[in-house]
């Protein structure tokens, strides 16, 4: 199928996050269900009326077949139902085999939703050795690399080529924690400095934990359907304008280099099939797993120069009410991270600002976002604009 | 480092690969079809998809292309070892590698410093490691 078909045929109709931060009384099934209900109870659909639904995978939950095991937890049968495994990207990858499932009939109403209890599931020792596995087990884990590890070598090559600051990449920290303060479901909404980045507890250098995202208890979903469908709907939708997906590589010993990966790619492919170009981007969702990394997603999707995005950062055009404004949420850095789910929180946020009505955390200009996932080590990668007009 | 350190997992595609660190030797993966020199064994090329592969030995010089010093060891195996080197490393016959910077100057490590290869021992097998050149 040609992506050109799934131009503005499809819509977001609900979106819905469940309660963030330490939630130990729910499982990460239930914070899944919860913001499935939120989500649902925005279109004024019945559970009844999903036919699909697509999920990613649970490190805390172990489940096989989690895709199925979620539509048995939610009392759904669907026609159309799979996991996926994209790691970081799974969430934006989710909108586009929805959509094409949506356009070739094989269901009407798909249910996109991802979460763990990460934060209250597990131990922190125990979440920190889960993902020892992104590293290659054989020629990358026996050498004590760390995820944080691999994006700090991202980091200290970008900072090589480009002379991007330590006070930049901590700026990205501060900048998005500002936003998450006005977020009224976000898990971190202490006000940060500079100073508080560059001095908190090393992880791997370049990078300290405040360049690191967060360990949340979170779920996230997102309700799909045709453009048709959502005009009787009792909620405002959200076009899918342009989506686009490329992959390069899993491990970064693999990866063809530290500074360049896909996401000029999954961009180009969104933008072809939105007509569109970063310059028609009213505001950004990109994927903050740590500092450097919504920062090399800005040069590479064309919202700045190679090189340019610490610039950017520093000036403060990627503030609420700046020129670019960057993870209005607050990111992963801030707002919350729980697996698979990080980046369908911008997802969501991207909707909650296209419609509008978000108060101090609002965009002035709201007519087309950005919002890029990746996964593994800016391996995976996944660009989609949402607009809310036809266009 | 010390052994505590988990030992490598050898399988059908990485035999050669630990069987010549045990004997002090770093091997590359060549294919006969393209000549494509690669650092991870698989059974295909992957640029041609030949299954004609044959090993080479690396001569062991390489540069750092970027490093990490890393302070939150990620397994109970490496928590004596904080702070330690993780470092993608361009072998000078081309490909790039993982690896620690180990000896008493690894934290003096910068991008583009010459490095050379050496081993650590680990139970019955022997790993693949580099040390900054002096």
């Amino acid at each position: 199928m040609s992506e050109m078909s799934l131009r503005n045929k499809i819509a977001i109709v609900g979106v819905g996050e469940s309660d963030i931060g330490k939630v130990p009384h729910m499982t990460g099934l239930g914070l899944n269900a919860q913001a499935a209900k939120r989500a649902l109870d925005q279109t004024g659909l019945k559970p009844s009326d999903v036919d699909g639904l697509l999920t990613a995978y649970s490190m805390t939950e172990p489940y096989f077949m989690l895709g199925s095991v979620l539509c048995e937890y939610l009392g759904l049968k669907p026609t159309f139902n799979a996991s996926l495994v994209s790691g970081g990207a799974s969430p934006a990858v989710m909108l586009k085999h929805a959509a094409e499932a949506i356009v070739s009939g094989q269901a009407e109403v798909v249910l996109c939703c991802a979460g763990e209890n990460r934060a209250t599931g597990q131990s922190r020792d125990q979440a920190v050795a889960a993902l020892v596995a992104v590293g290659h087990p054989y020629f990358e884990q026996p050498y004590g690399a760390s995820i944080p590890s691999f994006y700090a070598m991202i980091t200290r090559r970008h900072m090589h080529e480009y002379g991007t600051t330590r006070e930049q990449l901590a700026q990205m920290a501060v900048t998005t924690r500002d936003h998450a303060v006005r977020h009224p479901n976000a898990h971190m909404t202490k006000p940060i400095t500079l100073d508080d980045v560059i001095n908190s507890k090393p992880i791997a250098d370049p990078l300290n934990i405040l360049d690191c995202c967060l360990i949340s208890d979170a779920g996230g979903a997102y309700i799909v359907t045709s453009a048709e469908r959502a005009k009787d709907l009792q909620s405002d939708p959200i076009y899918l304008h342009g989506i686009g997906e490329y992959h390069t590589h899993e491990h970064l010993m693999c990866a063809e280099s530290l500074t360049e990966f896909g996401a000029v790619e999954s961009g180009r492919r969104a933008y072809d099939m939105a007509g569109l170009g970063p310059e028609d981007m009213d505001f950004a969702e990109l994927y903050d797993c740590f500092t450097v990394v919504p920062m090399i997603e800005m040069e590479e999707l064309g919202l700045c120069a190679r090189g340019e995005a610490g610039a950017l950062v520093e000036a403060g055009d990627t503030r609420i009410d700046g020129r670019m404004p960057v993870n209005t949420h607050g990111g992963m850095l801030s707002h919350a991270h729980a697996g698979a789910a990080g980046g369908l929180f911008g997802i969501i946020e991207a909707v909650r600002q296209l419609r509008g009505g978000e108060g101090e955390r609002q965009v002035a200009k709201h007519d087309v976002a950005l919002v890029h996932n990746e996964g593994g080590i800016l391996s995976s990668h996944c660009t989609m604009i949402l607009g809310r007009e036809m266009r | 480092m010390n052994d505590a350190h988990p030992e490598p997992i050898v399988n059908a595609d990485s035999e050669v690969y630990w069987s010549a660190a045990k004997e002090g030797r770093l091997v590359l993966q060549k294919c006969r079809d393209c000549g494509h020199l690669d650092f991870m064994p698989r059974h295909v090329c992957p640029k041609c998809w030949s299954e004609a592969k044959e090993w080479q030995d690396a001569d062991g010089a390489g540069t750092v292309h970027s490093f990490s010093i890393v302070h939150r060891a990620p397994l109970p195996a490496f928590r004596d070892d904080v702070p330690y080197v993780v470092a993608l490393i361009d072998l000078a016959e081309g490909p790039r590698m993982m690896t620690n910077i180990i000896g008493d100057n690894a934290l003096d490590v910068a991008i583009g410093d010459a490095v050379t290869l050496c081993f650590e021992d680990r139970g019955e097998a022997r790993v693949p490691q580099f040390r900054l050149t002096d």
